[in-house]
This record gives structure tokens, C-alpha cells and sequence, in this order.
């Protein structure tokens, strides 16, 4: 097939000299894109552009994102896909599958030995010294003896990754090996979710193998590795925490692989065993999947310094308890100086040639070697063997000659300690670059392989990532680099099929309580807390605005006078005093502070501060959210954001549609919280958090608008906003259709037990809620301190008389009459919710993961 | 020689402690002249595990865990040990210039592989220019490598001021090659640096020395506390154990306890424990007791 004239490639310029995916040189359509090109052209090039919104949107709403180091801004880097595929056929895919699973059944071997009986060194096919001196070679797990043959397997290279491209001659090579903790496959999942959402016609129109089969596989292996005897082991993954790079995967995996996200604090090591300490008790693990670099998983044997780990782990490993995946010390396979000899490791090991080629490369530890490199270094890229402090990856022709000197400088000094390598230059692809202009960029294919019973299995497919020029060197996320979804095209159509179909034995349901860490169980409590505070902010915030343009000329009677109380209980509720307190000046042109309490995250108790945490405490849960929650979330940030620096004058006017979008977006998350979250304790947690906020909110409002004396036309007009902004003048009206008072107010705000509104209401939620959370009552009858506080809370909001706290009392120093007895009841009640907050923490979410871990102090040597 | 070793180790913390990990190497290896006659571990409060087993370097380790809420741990180790003198001979083969010693640039295809890590960096020892640099005014081309490393010896003991308390467990050798003073771990640090800049094996070795009193003053308990040197590779000779503190040849008065790359793998007992957010102390009492005179009979 050649491009016709208004073919969407037909402006395409694959670069010279390059290989080219999708055109041959004489720019010809290679037979397996023929099918996607046509397709794509029926597309047509406007509508990719579309379709590439429509991408940034899925993945947005999905809260995809890559964290990039060194990047201040706080927040996440958004994932972004091509909307263009790879496209690879079924006889191409062959080639390097079989590569790839030769690969990672070679370097499983080598792992198996360099970590027993370590014969590659004596036989002299590795030098040692090539691989000794690198970090990830940890000592501890070295098990020279056969004494736990049964245990051997258990954690050895079980996930595997491998970086290839197509060289000039379209021959796939590969530049990397992933085994520390290779991650990327949920990445490309993801990519597969949304470009199939957002092409279906490719979809329709090629048959492209499916990725997602490969969770059962990793499933299946894990199972098969872990050191229970039961059918349904408990496995985690580690993850260093939401600041990691790749913390969206970790979460991804562990909500489709229905794994427990856990930290290091969350597992504790008791007898040789790792348990999950949960809010029910703790649970047995049998298997994990890292995501904690091998070094610091162990601050007793490792990397003492670390806190991401769990002490006495490879204790636990070492007596076959835990399967680990993959074996801690598994980061040695990524050592370049290993590498360079993987050709003569293949003939030693398996007896046979590697299958895909690896970019030649020398040990100069190797004195023939190191005379090749230093002959030849303007065409090679130079990688030293073992990291360390400011090492890099360097291509020697793109130096001054300064660091050329140096370089050639360094290699001489410790020759060992460096690697030269042919450079291999990718082939180019298709790309729509961000002008929406279709370019050739050299692309790089993440391929994920998973331990079978004996051997490996290839998730057909990938994670492409593409350079951002040409020219570039290296392709990596940390840079930034746009993704691709790469299709190995089947000869006919796959059964559809998701994670779970075909599984394999039966899974039994494991109790929910018991997958649940309390840091968690935390989490979720908070965002319950901030989803309601900013509900609550943005109610009070427009009842605010709109009496503010309602009232502006302040010729009602009673308007200045309830503006200055509405504005106050802004203050009080949110905390960011001074603000309207005791300045009644600010009350005349409210908008600069309104507006600094909206979008200054700076602020805290702002709106823009607490959408913040409340993205926070979402993050570290992310597995247990649903997709759709994302939705939801993550574009509320965005509601808020074009007030941030407009105007004054044009802030004013975007003001409402704002807050009532950023209203939209808090009931589309409390509608998903109530309808789609199970009821297990970490929903109880999220509720009661939800609740308390609620109680506290409303409290500061009633404290901060209806204690205080005032004229009658400034109390109803302060009552009326009071009720819109507790959500609850409908029923007020509907009820009590006389004229507003207080009492009935009160009753109705804080004692009617049917107002989902009412402090009542939330203060009997609240002890449902409590009653729902696991405790260990070990035997007494009594109850623990939170539920304690909660009884009190609600007896003594029981037995308020509301006639009493409505009465207003004479002042002495001749201040308008106030209503002391409601103020003090309100306190009281007020720190009572702050009391039971505290003991809430206290007896549920203070673990010993709170207690920091403490090195000994180690004793020198004296003498 | 028959020394009897009594080394105690107490941890008090001013919080219970519910959870606690630790490993000890305090148990002497077995060697060709070194035999234990007894060694044993007593642990207070009785851990929930112990497991013994044999470290990478083939050094003694013991695995302890606790899980019952306690303040205070006591480890003690105490090994009654048989030493001998080197055999006659045994430095023979470290008279040939130190260069045929160096174990990199890599020579090692098969063979004695396993030596070869020692003249790799470590994590507390990295190589560097300045330790080369000083290496290399002792090692000058040629010269015997015994003689050369009795003269690295020689010069650490002078250039270097015995202080204890100006260095601790992360005081680097630059630092102290810097500030010029410390103790025999920091010494054993810069001796085995120095080696391994030149391509020499080196191994950082942890165990005690009997000290004598001051003449006319009994010998005082517990004062004193573990020790630590470093040995050196040459191919036909083995192991050479050096004391740079004492500027001497390790002899039948020292006890070995075990062998790493660096203090970091063979400290004689590490742990982590879950503190409450309090504080710990540590105290060492160390006796090395000669037994039955001179002659280990």
C-alpha cells in the first residue's frame, strides 16, 4: 500500500538512515500497519487531534499520573498517551517473546547461582568483580548451602522487564533488564483501557492481543510461589509511599489484583513470620510484591538508615515464610558489567546463543576490554558498572573536552568500575507531537515477562515510550517522555475476557476488615473529614456571596448587621483569623479576603488548602477508590483554579459558577462514597470522619451567627442564611411556617434525630459508625475511649433545652443581650467533637507503625 | 595462649520496648589457630526467636527477636578460646613485591574469585584518590609487601592520634584522614582503604586483645572493650592479620571474632527496636582474661 495524496501519513517524514515503523524507505505502508493506517486515515487528522483530548480527559479522570522527581509542584505530573499504537505482527512478536523468555529464564538462573552456590565465579565465566562491588549484590541473602531447597524458588526472579527496540535493520535488541521491581506493566494496561475507550473503530477493525490476561498470570504465580499451604495466600505489595514515582501503578496493581497497598510501617515481623498489622488484628502474609528497592527493605541487615522497610524481613525470607517478589536482591541483574557477559553466561547455562541481541558491550575491568573501549570511545555510550554518587550513563562523542578528559581520566583509574557500549538507534514511529503534527521519534518498547511453573510468560504487548526529539539519547519517564500502546496483532479474534474469568482455582473472599492497615483505615477517615469540610465551606461561601450582591447597597434593614456575622462565621469555620473577626472595615468590600480564604493554599483552612489535603488523603487510597471517584476529585482543584489571579472585579463574577461547580463535584464524590464503596470499616471510618466534620462545621456556624444579640430584622435575615448554609431551610420552612426563631432553629439544626442535617442526627451516625469499626475488647465489657466520648457527646445534646439556650441575657457592660448559655453549650459540645477525634487516633489508628523505628546504638571498637 | 573473653552489652530504654530485632556477632570462628573451647550467647529477656547460623564471610551470627514489652537487653558472650602463635613460615610468602599481590585489575578468572571482593570499595571504605596517594608513599615499586605494610602500620600509628570519642560508626575515612585521629576501627578503615586504592585485598577484622596493666597496678575489669585490625591477601600466603593501633603483627594475645569487607558487616551486635519515642543508653564491659599462665596448657 502507498499513501494517496490526502492520506492522514501522507505528510510523514520518517527521518534518513532511521528505521521506520511504519514506512519503508520508499514510503510504502509495512504489512502489519496496513490495517491500522487505513483505519486511521478514516479517522482523519482533525479528529486525532480530538481523540487526543479525549485521551488527556480518560487518563485525568482515571487519575493517571507519573511523579517526576525534583519536581516542587507538589503535585503529580499527569500521564500522557499517544493516540497513535505501535503496531507489531504476530510473526514479529514471536521473535521476541522467545527472546524475552530466554532472557529472563537465563537471568533467573544466574540470580539462583550468584545467590547459592556461586559457581559462575569459580568456573570463571563471571568475574566476580564485575558484579561484587554493586550495591544490589546483598550479602545477607547469599544462601550458599542446599539446605532450603524447598524454599529456593520462592523468591527468585519472578516479574521481569526488558527494554527493546528495532535496530536499523528492524531487528529487535534488547537495551535493558528490569528485575529490581520492574514496573511499567500497569502503565500499559492503563494505556490499553483508554485507547480501546477512545478508538473502537481500530479496535473493531484489527485483532490486537489482549494485555490484560497477564494479571491472571501474575496472579497465578504468586500463589504458586507463596509459602502458605492455602489456595488464597495473603499477598501485598510494597510500595515506598504516594511520593514514589510510579505510586499510581502500585495502586493500579493492587486494586485489579485485589492485593493489599502496604507500606513498611503497616508489616511487622513476629517469630520469623511477616504480619499485616490490621485494624481487626494482625494477618499472616505469605507473598509480596516490592516496590521497595531490595537494599532498603530490611533496616536490620540492609540499609540501616531505612524507614521504608520492615525490620527482620530477610530473616523471614531466609526461613521460607515469605515469597518475595522478586528476590531482594535481585537488583544485581541490572549491573551492566553482568550485562556485557550474558552472551557467554548463555552458552554456559542454557547451551545455547542469547536469542535477541543485546548492544555489544565491554567490561573494562577486562584488560583486552578496556583497550577496545578506550579505542573506540566516541562510539559508544559509556555506563558505569556499579552506580554510585554522581554517576551518569555518558555518550563520550557528546562531551566538551574537558569531561571527555575526565572520562577517559576515570576509566583508566578504576576500570572495573565502567562498561562501554555499542549505541543502538532506535527505530522511529509515528507520533502526533504536541503541535498536531505527526513526527518520527525514536520509540522504546517496556516488554513484561512473569514466572510460569518453569519458565516465563510475555504479557503480549507493552509500555512504548517515545523521545521527545530525535536526537535523544535516552528514553525515560523521568524526563517525561510520551507513552505508546503497543499492539501485537492476532491472526483472528481473542475471546474477550477480564482479570478474573478463568482464574484458575476458586478464590475464596478474604475478609475485608482484615486487607485493611490502619494508616488506611487513617486515610480514609481524613478524606471523609475534608470532603466535608470543603462541602461545608463551599455552602457557607456561597450563602455568603449571594446575600453579599443581595444586600450590597446595605439598605435592608439588618443587612450590615448580618453581614458582619455571616462574614465572622467565615472566619471562625475555617479558622483564618484575623480575616473578618473584629475588623468590621473589611466587611464594606469582603471580596480580597473571601477570595484569599477561596484560592490561597497557602492559607490554612482555605478551600484551596484543604482540596489539597483531601487530594492527599485520596492519593494514599487510591486502591481503595473507585475509578469514577477520580472524576470527581481530581477536576475540583479545577473549579476553583480561574479565580486564582483574575481581577478582583472579574473573580466577582465567576465566583458563583465556581463554587457551584466545585459543589457538583463534592455531591458526585458523596454520591459515589454512598453508593458504590462497600460498608467495611474503612468506609465506617470515612463516614464517622465525614460526620464529625459535619457536627463541628455546623456548630461554628450557629456559635458564630446566632449567639450574639441584634436588632430583629438582623436576626431573621442571619437566621434565613444560617438555615441555607446548614442545607435545611426548606424543611425550616415547610415545618415551621411562622416566622424564623431560634428555638425552633435549634431544634431542628441540632436535635431533630430525622435531619440528616442536625447534629443529632450525625452524633447517633457516629456511634453506628463506631460500632462498626474492629476493636479488641480482650475480655472487658466496658467501652474504648472514643465510643465513650461519643455517648457523652450525644447525651449531652440530648438533654439541651432548646427554649433555654434560645434566651438571651442581659449583658453588664450594656452590650446587647447574647445568648450565653447557647455560646457555652456549644463549646462544650465543640470540644467534645475535638476529644473525640483525638481518642478515634488514639485507639484505632495509633500502631506500632506510629512508633518510629530506633537503631541501636551500635559499639565501636575501643581499644 | 587459653583467654577467656567476657563481653557484655546493655541496652536501657527509658520507654518499654514491645518489639525488638538484633544480631549479634560476638561468637568466636574456629580457626586453625584459634579453637574455642566454649562460647556461649546469654540473652536477658529470654528473645522469642534465636537462630544461629554461618554469615556470607563464614562468620558466627546470632538472630535474636523479641516481642514482650521490656527495658532493658543484656547480651553476653562469653567464650573461652585457645590460641596459638603463627606457625614458623607463615609470613614467608609475604616477602614478594607487593604488586604480584594485587588482586585488581581483575587477574581472577576462576581460582581464588572469592578474594577478589576485597579489593572492591565497600560501603564504609570507598577507594579514592587521596587514600592512593597516601598508600603510595609506602608502596613504592618493588618493595615486599610485608615490609611495606609494616610501614603503612608504622605511619598510621604516627600520623594518627589514638582519641577515643572524636569519631563514631559514620565518621568517614576521609574525614579521618582528614582530622588525623580516631580509634582502631577508624585506623583499620584508612589501612584497608590505602590498600585497596592499590589494588590490594584487604578485610576489616573485629575481635579483642588482652591488655596488661600498667606495671606494679593489678589488671582492673571490664575496662576494656572489643578490638579491631585489618589482614591483608597475597596469593601464596593467605590472610595476614596487622594491627595498625599497636603498629604490630596480630599474635596469639588477640581473639578473633569474624571478617568483612568493613565494620558495617561484622559489627559485634546491631538491632532495631520500636521505641515509644524514647531514649536508649548503651554500655560495653569487655574482659579478656589470660587463663592458666602463658602456654595454654
Amino acid at each position: 500500500m502507498t499513501l494517496t495524496d490526502d492520506h492522514v501519513f501522507e505528510a510523514y517524514r520518517p527521518t534518513d538512515g532511521r528505521r521506520d515503523e511504519l514506512l519503508r524507505p520508499d514510503r510504502s505502508v509495512r504489512p502489519a500497519w496496513q490495517e491500522v493506517a487505513s483505519v486511521l486515515d478514516q479517522i482523519g487528522h482533525a479528529d486525532l487531534q480530538n481523540r487526543r483530548v479525549e485521551i488527556r480527559r480518560l487518563l485525568r479522570g482515571d487519575g493517571v499520573t507519573y511523579n517526576v522527581y525534583g519536581d516542587d509542584s507538589g503535585r503529580p505530573n499527569a500521564w500522557n498517551l499517544d493516540p497513535l499504537p505501535l503496531v507489531w505482527s504476530s510473526d514479529e512478536w514471536r521473535t521476541i517473546e522467545q527472546g524475552i523468555v530466554q532472557r529472563a529464564e537465563l537471568l533467573a538462573l544466574v540470580l539462583e547461582d550468584i545467590y547459592g552456590p556461586r559457581s559462575l565465579f569459580r568456573k570463571g565465566v563471571l568475574p566476580p568483580d564485575a558484579v561484587l562491588g554493586h550495591p544490589g549484590y546483598l550479602r545477607a541473602l547469599v544462601q550458599p548451602g542446599p539446605s532450603r531447597a524447598g524454599a529456593a524458588k520462592a523468591d527468585g526472579l519472578v516479574l521481569y522487564g526488558a527494554d527493546i527496540v528495532r535496530d536499523l535493520d528492524g531487528y529487535p535488541v534488547v537495551l535493558a533488564d528490569f528485575a529490581e521491581s520492574p514496573s511499567g506493566a500497569g502503565y500499559a494496561l492503563e494505556n490499553r483501557l483508554v485507547l480501546s475507550r477512545v478508538m473502537p473503530s481500530l479496535f473493531r477493525s484489527v485483532h490486537v492481543h489482549r494485555t490484560a490476561p497477564f494479571l491472571r498470570m501474575v496472579r497465578a504465580s504468586l500463589a504458586a510461589r507463596s509459602a502458605s499451604v492455602t489456595d488464597d495466600p495473603r499477598v501485598v505489595i510494597l510500595t515506598p509511599g504516594p511520593h514514589n514515582e510510579s505510586h499510581f501503578e502500585h495502586a493500579f496493581l493492587a486494586s485489579q489484583l485485589g492485593y493489599t497497598l502496604v507500606e513498611g510501617g503497616d508489616l511487622v515481623v513476629r517469630r520469623g513470620r511477616v504480619y499485616l498489622q490490621s485494624l481487626g488484628g494482625d494477618e499472616p502474609v505469605d507473598a509480596m510484591i516490592r516496590r521497595v528497592d531490595g537494599e532498603w527493605c530490611d533496616p536490620l541487615e540492609l540499609r540501616p538508615e531505612s524507614q521504608l522497610g520492615v525490620p527482620g524481613l530477610v530473616e523471614a525470607t531466609r526461613r521460607g515464610s515469605l515469597a518475595v517478589a522478586n528476590h531482594l536482591g535481585a537488583s544485581v541483574l541490572e549491573c551492566p558489567a553482568l550485562t556485557a557477559f550474558l552472551p557467554q553466561l548463555s552458552h554456559a547455562l542454557l547451551g545455547q546463543p542469547l536469542l535477541l541481541p543485546q548492544p555489544r558491550s565491554w567490561w573494562c575491568g577486562d584488560p583486552q576490554a578496556l583497550a577496545h573501549v578506550l579505542a573506540h570511545i566516541d562510539d559508544m555510550v559509556v555506563k558505569p558498572s556499579t552506580p554510585w554518587k554522581g554517576s551518569r550513563t555518558l555518550r563520550s562523542r557528546q562531551l566538551d573536552d574537558a569531561d571527555r578528559a575526565a572520562l577517559l581520566h576515570d576509566i583508566a583509574e578504576c576500570p572495573h568500575l565502567f562498561v562501554g557500549q555499542e549505541i543502538v538507534e532506535p527505530s522511529t514511529a509515528p507520533t502526533l507531537n504536541a503541535r498536531g503534527v505527526i513526527e518520527a521519534r525514536p520509540v522504546v518498547v517496556r516488554t513484561f515477562a512473569v514466572a510460569d511453573h518453569d519458565s516465563f510468560v510475555v504479557m503480549p504487548g507493552g509500555l512504548g515510550r517515545v523521545g521527545g526529539s530525535l536526537d535523544e539519547v535516552f528514553v525515560s519517564n523521568q524526563r517525561g517522555a510520551l507513552s505508546k500502546d503497543v499492539w501485537v496483532l492476532a491472526s483472528e479474534p481473542e475471546p474477550t475476557s477480564g482479570f478474573w474469568l478463568r482464574s484458575g482455582p476458586s478464590v475464596s473472599a478474604s475478609d475485608p476488615a482484615g486487607a485493611l492497615p490502619p494508616r488506611t483505615v487513617e486515610n480514609l477517615y481524613w478524606l471523609g473529614r475534608y470532603v466535608e469540610r470543603a462541602e461545608g465551606l463551599v455552602r457557607l461561601l456561597r450563602t455568603v456571596v449571594d446575600r453579599h450582591i443581595e444586600l450590597q447597597d446595605r439598605l435592608t434593614p439588618g443587612a450590615s448587621g448580618t453581614m458582619e456575622r455571616l462574614l465572622a462565621a467565615v472566619t471562625h469555620t475555617t479558622g483564618t483569623y484575623p480575616g473578618f473577626v473584629d475588623r468590621p472595615d473589611q466587611g464594606s468590600d469582603p471580596l480580597p479576603e473571601l477570595l484569599r480564604v477561596i484560592v490561597d493554599p497557602d492559607v490554612p483552612g482555605s478551600l484551596a488548602a484543604t482540596l489539597n489535603s483531601m487530594l492527599a488523603s485520596a492519593d494514599a487510597v487510591r486502591e481503595q477508590l473507585s475509578g469514577d471517584s477520580w472524576l470527581a476529585l481530581d477536576s475540583l482543584t479545577r473549579t476553583i483554579a480561574p479565580l486564582r489571579g483574575a481581577p478582583v472585579a472579574e473573580a466577582e463574577n465567576l465566583l458563583a459558577s465556581a463554587l457551584a461547580s466545585a459543589l457538583v463535584n463534592l455531591l458526585a464524590f458523596a454520591g459515589l462514597a454512598g453508593e458504590s464503596m462497600v460498608r467495611d470499616p474503612g468506609w465506617a471510618a470515612m463516614d464517622v470522619g465525614r460526620r464529625i466534620e459535619r457536627t463541628i462545621q455546623l456548630l461554628a456556624l450557629l456559635r458564630a451567627t446566632l449567639t450574639q444579640g441584634g436588632d430583629t430584622a438582623a436576626e431573621s435575615l442571619t437566621i434565613e442564611s444560617t438555615l441555607v448554609a446548614a442545607e435545611s431551610i426548606i424543611t425550616y420552612r415547610r415545618r415551621y411556617r411562622s416566622q424564623a426563631q431560634v428555638a425552633t432553629v435549634l431544634d431542628l439544626l441540632l436535635l431533630d434525630p430525622d435531619n440528616p442535617r442536625s447534629a443529632g442526627f450525625q452524633l447517633a451516625a457516629i456511634e453506628s459508625g463506631l460500632a462498626a469499626l474492629p476493636r479488641s475488647r480482650a475480655g472487658r465489657t466496658g467501652l474504648d475511649a472514643d465510643e465513650r466520648v461519643a455517648v457523652e457527646a450525644h447525651a449531652k445534646l440530648r438533654i439541651v433545652d432548646t427554649r433555654e439556650l434560645a434566651t438571651r441575657h442581659e449583658m453588664l457592660d450594656g452590650s446587647p443581650p447574647s445568648r450565653l448559655v447557647m455560646a457555652t453549650t456549644i463549646d462544650e459540645l465543640r470540644g467534645l467533637m475535638v476529644d473525640l477525634s483525638d481518642a478515634i487516633e488514639k485507639v484505632h489508628f495509633t500502631h506500632l507503625q506510629r512508633s518510629p523505628l530506633l537503631l541501636h546504638l551500635t559499639e565501636g571498637s575501643g581499644v | 595462649m587459653i583467654l577467656d573473653v567476657t563481653h557484655r552489652t546493655t541496652y536501657r530504654y527509658s520507654q518499654p520496648v514491645s518489639l525488638g530485632y538484633s544480631e549479634a556477632r560476638l561468637l568466636p570462628r574456629e580457626l586453625p589457630i584459634q579453637v574455642n573451647r566454649s562460647s556461649a550467647l546469654h540473652v536477658h529477656p529470654v528473645p522469642a526467636m534465636r537462630t544461629e547460623r554461618t554469615d556470607y564471610f563464614g562468620n558466627r551470627v546470632v538472630h535474636l527477636s523479641f516481642d514482650e514489652p521490656h527495658d532493658e537487653l543484656v547480651v553476653t558472650a562469653h567464650s573461652v578460646v585457645s590460641t596459638e602463635p603463627l606457625p614458623p613460615g607463615s609470613i614467608d610468602h609475604f616477602g614478594d613485591p607487593w604488586e604480584l599481590a594485587r588482586l585488581l585489575p581483575s587477574q581472577l578468572h576462576g581460582g581464588g574469585a572469592h578474594d577478589a571482593e576485597f579489593a572492591l570499595p565497600s560501603p564504609l571504605v570507598p577507594t579514592s584518590a587521596t587514600l592512593r596517594a597516601y598508600a603510595e608513599l609506602t608502596f613504592t615499586p618493588g618493595r615486599p609487601l610485608l615490609d611495606a605494610v609494616q610501614h603503612l602500620c608504622h605511619r598510621i600509628h604516627t600520623d594518627f592520634d589514638y582519641r577515643p570519642g572524636v569519631t563514631t560508626i559514620s565518621t568517614s575515612v576521609d574525614e579521618v584522614l582528614e582530622a588525623r585521629e580516631g580509634v582502631c576501627q577508624d585506623f583499620a578503615h584508612v589501612a584497608i582503604g590505602a590498600l585497596r586504592s592499590i589494588g590490594l585485598g584487604a578485610q576489616y577484622v573485629s575481635g579483642y586483645l588482652e591488655t596488661e596493666p600498667p606495671p606494679g597496678e593489678p589488671r582492673l575489669a571490664g575496662v576494656d572493650a572489643s578490638h579491631a585490625w585489618f589482614s591483608v591477601f597475597a596469593p601464596e600466603g593467605g590472610w595476614l592479620h596487622v594491627d595498625p593501633t599497636n603498629n604490630q603483627l596480630v599474635n596469639e594475645r588477640y581473639v578473633v571474632l569474624g571478617w568483612g569487607r568493613d565494620y558495617g558487616d561484622v559489627a559485634p551486635l546491631k538491632g532495631v527496636v520500636f521505641s515509644g519515642g524514647g531514649e536508649q543508653t548503651l554500655t560495653v564491659a569487655v574482659d579478656v582474661v589470660r587463663v592458666n599462665g602463658t602456654d595454654g596448657t
